[in-house]
């Protein structure tokens, strides 16, 4: 029997119930309201009072109003059958909810449990099998979902019978397990899982030794994300975190993308359920939707959901990782979710941190992002999760406590700036403060050698040099004047634009330059670094600006051309023309 | 608010503060609404049999013996098409005389739409500001908000704006307005005959400032009855969104909630975004478009509110006088239409989106130029020329005295370049430039 309570007191969405019997921290139970059930999960119990945080609306419930707890935790449901659906939070699927309006209280089931799929067995009788083995595929989209024996499952088990290959609804008895003491288990196509326990069906978590392709070139060629990497994005709004992110789901080089837009903008959203099922996936051809799973919690949605959808979120990105997959997780903004965490924190009138936070935030935080990674399976097989989130530092001050907080758990640091953002140099990365620790892991750098070409690192640094060389010859530029400082500075500082205007910005709204693969990048920082390493001559710092920009006007054409198309060809002649053309002008003066 | 005959009367109030006021009364819901000593409260916590009520205009006056009725219900707006042209208090009174509306009663702050069932905005709303339409093009559906210091004109270019944008209906929440303020839109909206189409919720400096938390809300269940059950494209003012977060910042402290940044509340960003979130455009081909004002002080916008609010709207517009001109123009660096990009070039002519950019490039550039002066440096050639185009840019385009359709704005930018640069010096992609650089 579940215990069941009473509601005693109500301060906003949390609701004091007087249990009368057994009650777990985080166990789900549903207050019922007329006829509706709204669910909650627990979050703190003092003797008899369970603290429950309902995911709804709390108007109009009363003292006395009944509450049954389900005795588990907040689950998702785990089967053939999530890619290409949108869902809430809680896992609901929003297209699947009738109405204009999101009605309290409703519910809808997260798969189609009336659906076939074309089953076929990779396990045979007999086989020694533990959470997670691969007991047979199905096809999903173009994705080999594996079924896998359920992760509660402890210890070894023995194969007594696998299903023949053939069309199976998702509820019916795959494969049959002994377990040491000869009891049977069946399982089937579904499991669930307590989105708050990560899954650990994994041998083991290797650095991380490729990196993820994103297409965005202040990314991949300046600091890169690495596969089963953690990275984030801080930047003040208007920055471009959104436009970033939505490039990098359209472009990563991932399996499986999930996108948990939480507590953010609901046209956004759209843009991004409009968009996906169109869009073609450059790699497969398939529609990027096909291999999308999206997390919608946006703004005006309840606060607790907000907070449960990072991990609903995470929870499926970590089922995938377990079939050996590629998955990228997007979480646009941690900062809601940070903020969830403190209008709970503040209603159970727990002492507060920085900026009313609570406490143990950083814990939190770095919890979540540890999540992510590598992981080699006990077939052999690697899978992993990278998890990139924004963040929207209050004030856009990068000494709050969320970027902080962050910046001890994460990898990778993609700051905006406004100051780029304001001149329109986008995507606003900041050049001087992002960084990747990966540029420093030996396995990234020898994998980069293979990969792009050998030394390609030393350019990247040589690049990055080059950019701070040139920043710091504007500040002289801009404190002794133009005349002020000789023609070499301005070759610097022009030299750094060059790098900035045709690597670090691209358009994100034109089809070509939004996506560069890595070869196209490797061409653009060698044909830079280049020019950057000629020493030219000028008359006047004019001279030195003129050659510059017009030589930043053919890149910016070059950016916009098909790749090794004619007028890619036509602008690289250009280029290469305008400057032998300074250059043995430099010589006949010098002559 | 008459009573009615079942309704329980309490008369013993245990505790009183500034603005709440407890006492035991079994069976009351979350929410709901109460008359207390006349006054109209809000339930806001029930614990056990003690109810904790927010009086909306304030507990002066009350005493441990006033009345206490609760309505069994939360706040509500009669909602029917006889809104249109009317005058409300913040709990949907009429105001200056007249009847109370007939109509259908619903619950304010009502339940979300599923996004799912949004459709992606993409339909211009012309307002004939080039700062706007050319730099900042909004579309219907979008929320954004003026941030502005409290000396400038937002009002009166908020009023321009919702007369020229060809909205079915204006809804007017007025937060702390001052009555001259409110006499002004009045006038304004009366002197163009649009007074059929605007429905005003207003509380002005001279009422309680509590009772501003409903004006958003009432607002907001009148724009639904007309976008959803009627179709209509509705645009929504709503002025002066600070003075709403102050409120709830007064509400918060009373209720012993610890202070975030700046101390307000730490629910701000869930509290604005509920309201702002109700911009919508549905598939019935209706939809709310959001224009706010947050006034901002000595212009910080790392403040607590234009900072969430900046992360809810849709970007935000800036209003500043441009020394060089004196016109007032919206500011081409600091505003921002986030969903521009779904209509220019796209609803509006090919060559938008670049000359759009390389117009602010060059504006930057004019900027760098003048700090150079003000410096003591000498001026390039290229720098004089960006001064001149600058100059005319603010006040051919920019001020937000000039009205005209998009296609002139284009036309002039162009001419603007021809004027003063080389096609090198523009830098736009070369086909729009063979086909739109003035000939001559």
């Amino acid at each position: 029997m579940n215990t069941t309570g009473q509601v005693t007191g109500i301060i906003s969405n949390i609701v004091i119930v007087k249990a009368d019997g057994p009650v777990a921290q985080n166990e789900i139970c549903y207050v019922h309201y007329g006829d509706l059930r709204l669910m909650a999960e627990v979050i703190k119990v003092i003797g008899d009072d369970a603290y429950v945080q309902v995911f709804d609306s709390t108007r109009g419930l009363k003292i006395g109003d009944k509450v049954e707890f389900q005795g588990h935790m907040l689950e998702v449901t785990l089967a053939p059958g999530i890619l290409s659906r949108s869902y809430d939070g809680l896992q609901n699927d929003l297209e699947k909810l009738e109405g204009l309006f999101i009605q309290r209280g409703s519910r809808t089931e997260p798969m189609d449990f009336n659906a076939k799929w074309e089953f076929t067995p990779l396990a045979k009788e007999g086989d020694t099998v533990e959470a997670g083995t691969w007991l047979g595929e199905v096809k999903e989209k173009w994705v080999m979902h594996k079924i896998m024996v359920p992760f509660s499952f402890e210890g070894k088990y023995t194969v007594k019978s696998v299903a023949p290959a053939g069309q199976y609804t998702i509820e019916e008895t795959m494969a049959v397990l002994t377990d040491a003491d000869g009891k049977e288990h069946k399982v089937t196509m579904v499991q669930k899982w307590p989105v708050k326990i990560p899954i650990k069906a994994y041998v083991e978590k290797p650095r991380p030794s490729r990196i993820m392709e994103t297409g965005v070139r202040p990314i991949d060629t300046l600091n890169p994300l690495a596969e089963g990497g953690t990275g984030f994005i801080p930047g003040p709004f208007g920055a471009g975190k959104t436009v970033l992110q939505h490039a990098i789901s359209k472009q990563a080089d991932a399996d499986i993308i999930i996108f948990v837009a939480c507590g953010e903008r609901a046209n956004e959203v759209v843009e991004v359920f409009k968009e996906f099922p169109e869009l073609e996936d450059p790699r497969t051809g398939h529609k990027l939707m096909e291999r999308t799973t999206i997390i919608c919690n946006t703004s005006n949605m309840p606060v607790a959901a907000r907070e449960a959808s990072v991990y609903t979120g995470m929870t499926i990105g970590e089922y995938y990782r377990a079939m050996g997959l590629k998955v990228l997780i997007l979480a646009d903004s941690t900062s809601r979710w940070a903020q969830a965490l403190r209008e709970m924190s503040n209603r159970l009138e727990e002492l507060p941190g920085q900026d009313a936070f609570p406490m143990d935030l950083s814990a939190i935080i770095s919890n979540f992002y540890a999540r992510a990674g590598l992981v080699y399976l006990s077939n052999g097989e690697k899978g992993s999760v990278t998890f990139l989130g924004t963040v929207s530092p209050a004030g856009g001050n990068l000494k709050e406590p969320v970027t902080e907080s962050t910046k001890k758990a994460a990898r990778c640091f993609y700051a905006l700036a406004q100051g780029r953002a304001d001149s329109k140099r986008y995507p606003a990365i900041d050049p001087v403060d992002s960084y990747s620790k990966y540029l420093e892991y030996p396995e990234i750098v020898e994998y980069l050698d293979e990969r792009v070409e050998k030394g390609w690192v030393d350019k990247v640094n040589k690049a990055k040099t080059l950019i701070l060389r040139g920043k710091e010859a504007q500040e002289q530029i801009n404190i002794l004047g133009d005349d002020g400082v000789p023609v070499e500075y301005h070759d610097r500082f022009w030299k750094s634009e060059l790098i900035d205007f045709v690597i670090l910005q691209q358009d994100a709204f034109d089809k070509i330059d939004a996506n560069t693969p890595l070869e196209r990048q490797r061409f653009m920082l060698n044909t830079i670094l280049d020019i950057c390493a000629k020493s030219f001559e000028y008359s006047d710092f004019e001279e030195c600006q003129n050659f510059f920009k017009t030589l930043i006007n053919i890149f910016k054409q070059l950016n916009y051309s098909q790749w090794e198309s004619d007028d890619f060809r036509k602008y690289c002649e250009q280029i290469e023309q305008t400057v032998k053309e300074k250059e043995s002008g430099a010589k006949e003066k010098a002559a | 608010m008459n009573t009615k005959a079942f309704q329980k009367v309490y008369t013993k109030i245990d505790n009183i503060t500034k603005a709440t006021v407890s006492l035991k009364a079994p069976g009351v819901g979350n929410d709901e609404l109460a008359t207390v000593g006349g006054k109209l409260a809000q339930v806001v916590k029930v614990n056990g049999d003690t109810v904790t009520l927010q009086i909306f205009s304030g507990t002066e006056g009350i005493s441990t013996d006033s009345e206490v009725i609760f309505h069994g219900e939360p706040p509500k707006l009669n909602v029917s098409d006889n809104l249109a042209g009317r005058f409300f208090n913040a709990y949907g009174e009429p105001i200056e005389g007249g009847k109370q509306i007939e109509g259908e009663a619903r619950e304010i702050g009502g339940p979300t739409v599923n996004p799912f069932k949004r459709l992606q905005p993409s339909e211009l709303i012309a307002t004939g500001i080039a700062g706007i339409d050319l730099n900042n093009t909004i579309v219907t559906g979008q929320k954004i908000p003026f941030f502005a210091d409290p000396d400038q004109p937002y009002n009166e270019v908020m009023a321009m704006v919702a007369l020229r944008a060809k909205a079915d209906k204006i809804i007017l929440g007025g937060m702390g307005m001052t009555n001259d303020d409110f006499l002004y839109f009045k006038h304004v909206f009366e002197n163009a005959g649009a007074l059929d189409r605007i429905v005003s919720f207003v509380n002005t400096t001279e009422n309680p400032p509590v009772e501003r938390l409903l004006v958003p809300d009432m607002a907001l269940t009148a724009a639904e009855y007309f976008a959803v059950d009627k179709g209509e494209k509705v645009l929504v003012l709503l002025t002066d969104m600070t003075q709403y977060a102050d409120a709830l910042a007064i509400v918060a402290n009373r209720m012993d909630q610890i202070p975030s940044k700046d101390s307000m509340p730490g629910s701000l960003y869930s509290d604005l975004a509920k309201i702002y979130e109700k911009a919508v455009q549905l598939p019935n081909g209706g939809s709310i478009t959001i224009i706010a004002v947050t006034t901002l002080s000595g212009g910080d916008i790392t403040h607590a509110v234009p900072d969430n609010t900046g992360y809810i709207t849709e970007g935000q517009l800036f209003l500043r006088t441009d020394s060089d001109t004196g016109k007032v123009i919206v500011d081409p660096f600091r505003s921002l239409s986030r969903l521009k990009q779904l209509v220019i070039g796209k609803k509006t002519r090919e060559d938008h989106p670049q000359v759009m950019n390389a117009a602010v490039r060059l504006y930057a550039d004019a900027a760098n130029a003048k700090t150079k002066l003000e410096n003591g440096f000498d001026l390039s050639d290229y720098d004089e020329r960006t001064l001149k185009f600058a100059y005319d840019y603010s006040k051919k385009l920019l001020a937000i005295d000039v009205n005209m359709d998009i296609n002139s704005m284009l036309d002039t930018a162009w001419e603007l370049f021809a004027k003063y640069f080389t096609q090198t010096e523009v830098a736009i992609k070369q086909d729009l430039m063979d086909k739109y650089w003035p000939k001559n």
